[in-house]
């Protein structure tokens, strides 16, 4: 396979090729759309605007799927590389390519955006074609964040990620659309404001001094810190402030039960199982090897330590008596990413693969819990628990489906969710027992509160009339979710291959994090000599 | 060097039927595949999505597929004992699948073991499982979600195996919640009363806190000693500190997750909740197998506890108070499987004080003999349940067809299911000769002896010597051992005997369960009589003596000798004391039957809807000493109204979003208010302030 | 002489000035602009004669910049006064904050 992809010049063609087919995809639709919308027969223009986002994303998986396999996870360089000139004069170069950590995230991009164009199937009626548009530059520019190889592009990337979010809530949401997309806008817009002047300073600093050329490589600012201890705290503060923004780190999290609860399903699962992602691969891709020595300053390093542990309590706690199920949802999301940045800043390998396993992990359940809510939505337009009840007798295939999910969520062995909290958990020990032995009490309240939510949901006498006719899956839906099934049970037997392609990367950056804030090297675990006597 | 030449010698299972381990999970995991489907596909031949009352379309065919996977994987298990005992293996097979969780130093493969106490466990759930299986055809065919149950009842035997077959602990783990799952799934079966889903979610959530402690320990394992599987960590253990901090909190925090596991205090609150569950689901999951697994567990890592002394004594401890605190609840339980859940909970607390101890094949053979009697006192009860309801259904009354003041006179209608279940009663009495009394007396026999000589008589729990401790736990199991013997004669009496209270008209439609039923009762009649024989202690010529010893020398024989301070095989006390503590153990049980046949007069009660109330200490027996009601004063409630007021609506919703987050929004707002209140939109005003600035300017200028 | 040329200037620049601030009509308003343009104008023109053409080149761009004001400004009136049937600026104020 490998041999074959590289034969057609796979590495050389496709990274640009999966930022430019959404983009083509979406001028497609643009136009399709607004030619169909002259015709009388609307509803056939919305068919095909439907059809023809659903085969450019899976036009864009099957291609990015080659990765899985032309990616060589032994090598530390990055791969499927792309270096052009853009900008000259300002030193801007269109620099893409792919490591091990990129590599999972982009397969996770490629492999949801299919499925929420199939989860917005019925749900979106007005502007279909705007709506199937937007989306597909949303992949573009989230794609482009996990690519770039160069600080000014990745900034950009990082914006156009952000503006049709903002139109897809804003336009498509429920009844406190404007105010939820204002406050996701503004609020995640003004720390990204302080990144971009930190990333100018730096390109500035890095530039040549005779032309007075910026340099905005990023490979070039890893290997070369200039910075002086305190120039680099406040540029660490600057990226933390957009990153932190967007994990959401607790307290800096309340603009996101708004956009979950507002937004339509398949934003709500882009934002969870996507873009949330975006600011822990900041926190790996950026502000810990660009700034080594302040990430691992011991105050700042106990600070965010301590702050995921009270999000990881504080989101589960909070979710617990949430009546909206959405929001039960986006709570815990909080507490899950706090997992996350904890084992980010633990920085052991095991914490790190962690941390990047629930990213995936996080990313299937969650986006499986949003589409699971919008497709009960659709039904009975609410998204209050205490409106169900009892319906597992109604819609068994909802609430097999249901269950299974929540079980992965909450962390059960055998499926995905335990691997990353497992592992995140066993490599923070070390550094962080209390730590590490409060954030495992996270997995008590987890069971708590999807338990309860999915038993008065599914559970109980089924007391409410409405609710007795409510139809079951229907075969686009059922679609919809084995794809989501399928991962969530394969991550969590098998995770060995995904574990194996993020492994270098995943020790290349805690080496590289460790050398540059002056750490000693985390040796390898205490193996007690197994003595000859011992073993019978 | 010698471990490596040990490992490439070929060990003496492999290419023998050992090979062929991973199957035995595998069965059953296929039969949750076929049933499972059939569950989903019923739905679908039903036209519409909602159950059809009565018997399922595919009944036929799950009566078939579920037990027939526990009978080959049962099968198999014996085919792979009898290759065992032929093998005479020192150290353990294990057989590597794939990676599991392969990262840097932490390398987790999905690997199985089999050694002999594992073959123990695996036996005893195939073996008594298949029995519950079948015992379930009857039970449970005309229930219209009998494919679900089914499907359940196999996804449970599935990962009950990974968990005693597991090579390391994170693959135990994954038995662990797996079983946990399944318990959870099973309890909350007919899940449309919110008294079993309430069951189902209250015993996940409780077995989640003990997970807690088990996920601690493992990550104080991997922290301190850079292994997890069971190999390593045994390798290694003789070299941490005895009785140091680490090896004790390991332990310590291991055990609450076997006290969540296997209902000990302060975690044991879920499981006579959890009766809610179908009754074959009682005996299989929360009497025989499941709950017995904290014990395993320990026995398991009986590497690490023999290191651990003062471990050794919580874990005693908590058990022998365990065991009389649930013995005196179950005195005064009216609800049939509410007493055999206390008694479980009791008789688990036995198991503790055997592997608390260090007799760990003491508490094995306790869990062995258990499983055949609590197995067949839950299926009896399951079988006098079917026929009180089978009456009830016929005359249309709705009444409580568990509670034994319902019941009386039963042995009139039902006489082999009386039988059998005075025998399960004796057993766990602990009358000679049935099992009970040899595995009870085994582990009181240990605790008694290690209070004189042991590791743990040497330590220290909260400055008490540990000898006093274990004589203290002795003298607990001896008094539970007196209570059980009375509240088992008083729910026999009250069940079987006297006259009969469940009505006129049900009286004629109260008969004995079809054979389907009944067959696997007999078996487990037998087992719970003989399997005694197992371990026949050395003063008794009946027979081969210490055989479950012997058997599982390789595996806990080294521990168990290094707690009990003495070779293994030497002599641990005099003759003359074993006789002695035989004969009181003997003196308690007889004296508890007695007094209980003297006291109880079942011909005095009445129906439970003409029962009085309890009184005085009664009630609060009744009550359980409101050990629910407090936890949910004292922990459930505060984290909610917590999380409710404080957390959510204080600072989520009031400071952080309220103050800060829209409070600096609003902030921006108010000044530019401010602003605006300078816009009066009057051109002339605008333009007289222009000229005025225009002024002040130049005269600024002019003037300087 | 160009003392005398600039306060005429001055003299007209004034009453414009004093014209916008106290008159209601938009109309008069925009006349008392246009004077204060002709005040700059004079004295560009004025300053002309001393320092160069520089002066009459600025003049012609002021004209110009006049008329356009003029026909622009005139409509914006008639518009509004198609509107409100006024041109009195005290009741023209959707400005206030």
């Amino acid at each position: 396979m490998r041999e074959f992809l590289l034969s057609v010049g796979y590495d050389a063609w496709v990274l640009p090729a999966l930022l430019i087919i959404p983009v083509a995809g979406a001028l497609l639709l643009l136009l399709s759309g607004s030619r169909s919308a002259r015709e009388p027969d609307a509803d056939q223009g919305n068919h095909s605007a439907r059809m023809i986002a659903f085969g450019v994303l899976v036009l864009e998986f099957l291609v990015s799927l080659g990765l899985w396999w032309s990616f060589d996870p032994a090598s530390g360089a990055w791969q499927a590389p792309v270096d052009s000139a853009w900008i000259p004069m300002w030193g801007i170069r269109f620099t893409l390519g792919i490591d091990g950590i990129a590599l999972m995230m982009i397969l996770l991009t490629t492999f949801i955006m299919p499925l929420c164009v199939l989860g917005s199937w019925t749900s979106v009626t007005t502007k279909v074609a705007t709506y199937f548009a937007l989306m597909l530059i949303l992949t573009s520019g989230m794609l482009g964040v996990f690519m770039a190889r160069d600080m000014f592009l990745f900034y950009v990337m990082w914006e156009v990620m952000l503006i049709p979010m903002y139109f897809i809530i804003g336009i498509w949401g429920g009844e406190r659309r404007i105010y939820a997309s204002i406050k996701f806008f503004i609020y995640t817009m003004l720390p990204s404001l302080l990144m971009l002047v930190a990333i100018l300073y730096l390109g500035i600093k890095a530039g040549d001094p005779a032309t007075g050329t910026p340099n905005f490589s990023y490979d070039n600012l890893v290997a070369n810190p200039t910075l002086a201890p305190a120039a680099a705290l406040w540029l660490f503060g600057a990226f933390f402030a957009a990153f932190a923004v967007k994990v959401p780190m607790f307290p800096f999290h309340t603009w996101l039960p708004d956009a979950h609860v507002e937004a339509p399903t398949a934003g709500s699962v882009i934002l969870a199982s996507i873009m949330l992602k975006m600011g822990t691969f900041g926190f790996l891709r950026f502000a810990l090897p660009l700034f080594p020595g302040a990430a691992m300053h011991p105050t700042v390093r106990g600070v965010i330590v301590t702050l995921s542990v009270i999000g990881i309590i504080y989101g589960a706690l909070v979710a617990m008596v949430q009546p909206d199920f959405k929001k039960l949802v986006a709570y815990s999301s909080v507490s899950h990413l706090g997992f996350v940045m904890l084992g980010i800043f633990a920085l052991t390998l095991q914490s790190v693969q962690g941390a990047l396993m629930i990213m995936i992990s996080h990313g299937i359940s969650t986006g499986a819990l949003f589409f699971l809510v919008g497709i009960i939505y659709e039904r009975r337009h609410s998204r209050l628990i205490d409106s169900y009840g009892g319906i597992a007798r109604v819609v068994p295939v909802f609430a097999v489906l249901l269950t299974l999910v929540s079980l992965s969520s909450i962390g059960l062995p055998g499926l995905n969710g335990f691997i990353g909290e497992f592992l995140v958990l066993v490599g923070s020990f070390k550094p962080y027992p209390v730590a590490t032995t409060l954030a495992a009490t996270g997995v008590v309240f987890a069971a708590a509160y999807l338990l309860w939510a999915i038993q008065r949901i599914l559970f109980n006498p089924l007391d409410k009339p409405e609710n007795e006719s409510i139809p079951d899956l229907n075969w686009r839906e059922v679609a919809l979710m084995t794809p989501l099934v399928v991962v969530i049970i394969w991550l969590g037997v098998y995770p060995a291959p995904v574990l194996r392609r993020m492994e270098t990367a995943a020790q290349a950056l805690v080496t590289q994090v460790e050398k540059g804030a002056g750490l000693p090297a985390s040796a390898p675990g205490p193996r007690i000599a197994v003595r000859a006597g011992a073993a019978r | 060097m010698m471990l490596l030449q040990v490992a490439s010698q070929a060990h003496p299972l492999s290419g023998t039927v050992a090979e062929w381990v991973w199957l035995l999970p595998v069965l059953p995991l296929l039969g949750f595949v076929i049933n499972g489907g059939l569950a989903l596909l019923g739905l679908r031949a039903n036209g519409d999505a909602r159950p059809a009352a009565g018997r399922h379309t595919y009944a036929g065919i799950v009566s078939v597929v579920g037990p027939l996977v526990l009978v080959l994987s049962f099968a198999l298990a014996v085919a792979i004992f009898g290759a065992m005992r032929g093998a005479h293996m020192e150290a353990p097979f294990i057989r590597n699948y794939f990676d599991w969780m392969p990262v840097g130093d932490l390398q987790i493969g999905a690997a199985l073991q089999l050694d002999q106490l594992a073959m123990v466990m695996v036996l005893v759930i195939t073996g008594i499982g298949m029995l519950i299986h079948i015992f379930s055809v009857g039970y449970m065919r005309d229930d219209p979600g009998y494919p679900r149950y089914f499907a359940y009842l196999n996804l449970f035997v599935f990962f009950m195996l990974v968990l005693v077959l597991g090579a390391n602990y994170p693959v135990l783990f994954v038995g662990w919640e797996g079983v946990g799952l399944c318990s959870y799934l099973l309890i909350g079966f007919w899940f449309s009363d919110k008294v079993n889903a309430d069951a189902g979610k209250k015993a996940f959530i409780v077995n989640r806190i003990g997970d807690f402690g088990f996920l601690i320990a493992m990550f104080l394992l991997f922290a301190h000693v850079g292994v997890l599987d069971f190999r390593g960590v045994e390798a290694a253990a003789p070299s941490l500190a005895f009785g140091g901090w680490l090896v004790t909190a390991i332990c310590l925090f291991m055990f609450l997750g076997c006290a969540g596991k296997s209902a000990q205090i302060p975690l044991y609150v879920w499981l006579p909740d959890a009766m809610a569950g179908p009754t074959p689901v009682s005996a299989l999951i929360h009497a025989a197998t499941m709950v017995t697994a904290g014990v395993y567990l320990v026995a398991r890592s009986a590497f690490l506890f023999s290191m651990a002394p003062v471990a050794g004594l919580v874990v005693a401890l908590i058990g022998g108070l365990t065991a009389i605190f649930a013995a005196t609840i179950g005195l005064k339980q009216w609800d049939i499987k509410k007493v055999l859940a206390y008694s479980t909970v009791s008789q688990l607390g036995y198991m503790f004080i055997g592997v608390g101890v260090g007799a760990y094949t003491a508490g094995i053979f306790h869990l062995v003999t258990h499983a055949f009697f609590k197995g067949l006192l839950f299926l009896g009860a399951g079988s006098v349940i079917y026929a009180m309801h089978a009456a009830y259904h016929h005359t249309h009354r709705h009444e409580d067809a568990q509670d034994m003041r319902n019941m009386g006179g039963m042995r009139r209608f039902m006489p082999l299911t009386w039988v059998l279940m005075w025998i399960a009663t004796l057993a766990i009495a602990g009358i000679p000769p049935f099992s009970g009394f040899f595995s009870k007396d085994e582990v009181l026999a240990a605790a008694f002896t290690r209070a004189g000589q042991s590791t743990l008589a040497d330590a220290y729990l909260f400055g008490v010597p540990g000898g006093t401790v274990l004589y203290l736990v002795y003298v607990l199991g001896l008094a539970s051992a007196l209570l059980t013997a009375i509240y088992m004669t008083r729910m026999m009496l009250y069940t079987f005997h006297g006259s009969n209270r469940t009505g006129e008209g049900e009286q004629q439609h109260l008969r004995e369960a079809p054979w389907v039923m009944t067959g696997p009762l007999v078996a487990l009649g037998v087992g719970s009589a003989f399997a005694g024989w197992l371990n026949l202690p050395a003063i008794l010529p009946l027979g081969p003596r210490h055989t479950l010893d012997h058997w599982l020398e390789p595996v806990v024989g080294a521990p168990t000798a290094l707690t009990a301070q003495a070779t293994a095989g030497g002599g641990e006390h005099s003759a003359g004391m074993e006789i002695t503590l035989i004969l009181i153990a003997i003196l308690v049980a007889v004296g508890g039957i007695v007094y209980a046949f003297a006291r109880l007069k079942p011909e005095r009660l009445v129906p439970k809807a003409d029962s009085p109330e309890d009184e005085g200490f009664g009630l609060v027996l009744a009550n359980k000493y409101y050990v629910d009601e407090v936890y949910d004063a004292a922990f459930v409630t505060p984290t909610y109204q917590l999380s409710r007021i404080f957390l959510w609506k204080g600072v989520d919703t009031g400071l952080i979003d309220g103050l800060m987050v829209n409070g600096t929004s609003a902030l921006a707002r108010g000044l530019g208010w401010v602003g605006s209140r300078l816009q009066t939109g009057a051109t002339g005003t605008y333009a007289w302030v222009l000229v005025a600035g225009v002024l002040a300017v130049l005269g600024a200028v002019t003037l300087r | 002489m160009l003392a005398e040329s600039l306060a005429i200037s001055a003299v007209l620049f004034t009453i414009g000035v004093v014209g916008v601030l106290i008159r209601r009509n938009a109309i008069i308003i925009f006349m008392c602009v246009e004077l204060m343009l002709n005040a700059v104008n004079l004295s560009f023109v004025a300053f002309s004669r001393y320092y160069g053409a520089e002066g009459q080149v600025f003049v012609l761009l002021v004209m110009t910049v006049a008329a356009a004001e003029a026909a622009v400004g005139l409509a914006i009136i008639i518009s509004i006064f198609r509107h409100r049937q006024t041109v009195n600026l005290q009741n023209i104020n959707l400005l206030k904050g």
